[in-house]
């Protein structure tokens, strides 16, 4: 999972009032080198929960380079966009959870690939 | 975002588009999708109905090159400099075709050739027109994406050149973010990466996510370990384009309330090879020796019908305004109208193309733009008002399907699917032969 999709989810355990952003309990991760596109980066953040992704990345122990806050004028800040870049598309998670913030309910991660399916029976 | 002609209006220019004798329906609205993609004008196409010709008023080449670039349903496309029924009408109409136009071409220095196509018929050297050819389509693509080739492929994998279709009236271009809520094996992701679209998808059958189970192939009884999604992407030198796919339930609300998606892209389960599923309690927990860990919820019947107002619904909310829906609608012929096509408030319809399935059953290619933003009470629509509500009768298309004569050709379908194993129920050859 990487964190760029991490901060598009969020939990749908019934009667959670936000479910965002999930807690990221990472057992496995894993660095990928992927093509630095700077368009896409720009195009998405926009579109991201800032605070949440700079959260979710420290924790991780990869997000110590992003500023608190998103300044604005990034566009041509090409340091800015790379790290960015490293941020949502090269940092992955393979084994781990998905916690709901609120009612505490995980969702595992295996091979990378999160299962958000909730198992009524259990819960 | 309009490209500019050379010099107004007197630039535009006539194109004889070639088109290929397959999927007629759905080459109007591939066209009309890349037109307007680059910013064409769309009104622009002399309906040609099933003739393979289609004259198009292009204002520059650039732009004619383009489409070139993405369509799978045409051949090749010629700058037009006249037509006519008989050589006298021609030759008059080549004659009135602006000289400077064909200076170009008609240097001391400069080498030409004559080629003659027909169509239907076999032509002996009669008619001599002049013409260039400027730009060869994508069909080529269609073979090099084979599904035969695919790395890691499931028991309805779409053909490749109707997957390529849909990415086309979709719109998609390069930086986008595509999203396919029933992802399957991926297939309609490829085309959309091809095209330069980050993807991702969600999937609610675990072992397929992780290309795990029982093999599609036939002479192949599990898949091997690295039959996923990712891994036919890399196949395709795309995996730069790859997200994530997510073991999820399509009827469940797991992402961040927005719009998030550029374009969504899908192929909802009907029923017939691969069963509509979604999670709940019932009693019968299933679970496998063999994948302990699978960790798979009980899942129950998705009624077709619910799946459509699902999906209109998401795609509502988590498309951008412009972005657009492309799935299949499953009908029963003889009771299908127009008004079976599910509406939405935010999304208007742009194209409706059928595929034959059988005598009685086809799937109808839908496309909807949203055009306007989501409100909370847009999700309500098919209550209020009765053009939104959705046909019932998509929830018996399964029993319909393989009723009386049907039953009969889904058993010759399926004999023939043993042979080829790796066709989709609704491919262009089957289609032929029912």
């Amino acid at each position: 999972m990487k964190l760029l999709t991490h901060n598009m989810l969020r939990s749908h355990v019934s009667g959670v009032t936000r479910g965002f952003p999930l807690i990221i309990r990472a057992d496995e991760v894993k660095l990928n080198s992927v093509d630095f596109n700077r368009e896409f980066v720009t195009r998405m953040i926009p579109k991201l929960e800032w605070e949440a992704l700079v959260q979710s990345a420290e924790s991780l122990g990869h997000g110590s380079d992003l500023p608190r806050e998103l300044v604005s004028g990034y566009e041509n800040d090409e340091e800015f966009l790379k790290k960015v870049h490293h941020v949502l598309l090269e940092v992955e998670v393979l084994e781990g959870a998905l916690k709901c913030p609120e009612s505490g309910t995980e969702f595992p991660i295996n091979r990378g690939i999160p299962n958000m399916l909730i198992n009524e029976e259990e819960s | 975002m309009a490209l500019p002609g050379r010099s107004g209006a007197a630039a535009v220019c006539k194109y004889l588009l070639l088109l290929a004798q397959e999927n007629c329906e759905f080459r109007p609205p591939e066209i009309s999708s890349l037109l307007s993609l680059y910013g064409g004008n769309i009104n622009n196409q002399e309906d040609h109905g099933t003739s393979p010709f289609c004259v198009l008023n292009i204002p520059c080449e650039d732009l004619a090159r383009k489409i070139m670039n993405r369509t799978v349903c045409a051949k090749s496309l010629f700058e037009l400099w006249g037509n006519g029924k008989c050589l006298d009408e021609l030759k008059q109409s080549v004659q009135k075709y602006p000289l400077e136009r064909m200076v170009p071409y008609l240097q001391p220095n400069s080498t030409y050739k004559i080629c003659i196509h027909s169509f239907n018929k076999t032509l002996t050297q009669k008619e001599k027109i002049e013409k260039i050819d400027i730009a060869d389509g994508q069909r080529e693509l269609i073979n090099s994406y084979s599904v035969k080739k695919r790395h890691f492929i499931g028991n309805t994998s779409m053909d490749a050149g109707l997957s390529f279709i849909m990415a086309n009236h979709a719109k998609v271009k390069p930086n986008d973010l595509v999203f396919d809520p029933f992802v399957g094996t991926g297939g309609l992701l490829v085309p959309c990466a091809h095209f330069g679209a980050y993807v991702c998808g969600t999937e609610i059958d675990y072992n397929t996510v992780h290309g795990r189970g029982k093999a599609t192939r036939m002479n192949q009884k599990w898949r091997g370990p690295d039959e996923n999604i990712r891994a036919n992407l890399r196949q395709y030198g795309l995996e730069k384009y790859y997200l994530d796919v997510l073991v999820s339930d399509a009827s469940k609300p797991i992402w961040r309330r927005g719009p998030l998606f550029d374009a969504i892209i899908t192929d909802p389960p009907y029923g017939i090879r691969e069963s509509t599923r979604k999670t709940g309690t019932q009693k019968e927990i299933i679970k496998t020796d063999q994948f302990p860990e699978s960790h798979v919820p009980v899942q129950l019947t998705y009624h077709l019908s619910d799946i459509f107002l699902d999906l209109l619904n998401f795609s509502a909310e988590f498309l951008v305004v412009g972005g657009r829906l492309v799935y299949w609608l499953p009908v029963y012929r003889p009771e299908y109208t127009e008004e079976v096509v599910p509406r939405h408030p935010c999304l208007k319809l742009i194209s409706n193309c059928e595929q034959m399935l059988s005598s009685h059953t086809s799937r109808r290619l839908i496309t909807m733009e949203k055009v306007k933003e989501f409100e909370d009470k847009d999700q309500y629509a098919h209550l209020e008002d009765g053009h939104y509500l959705l046909y019932q009768g998509h929830n018996s298309f399964r029993e319909k399907y393989f009723s009386g004569l049907t039953k009969r050709i889904a058993r010759e379908e399926r004999a023939r699917a043993g042979e080829q194993n790796c066709s989709d129920f609704g491919s262009t050859q089957e289609q032929q032969d029912v």
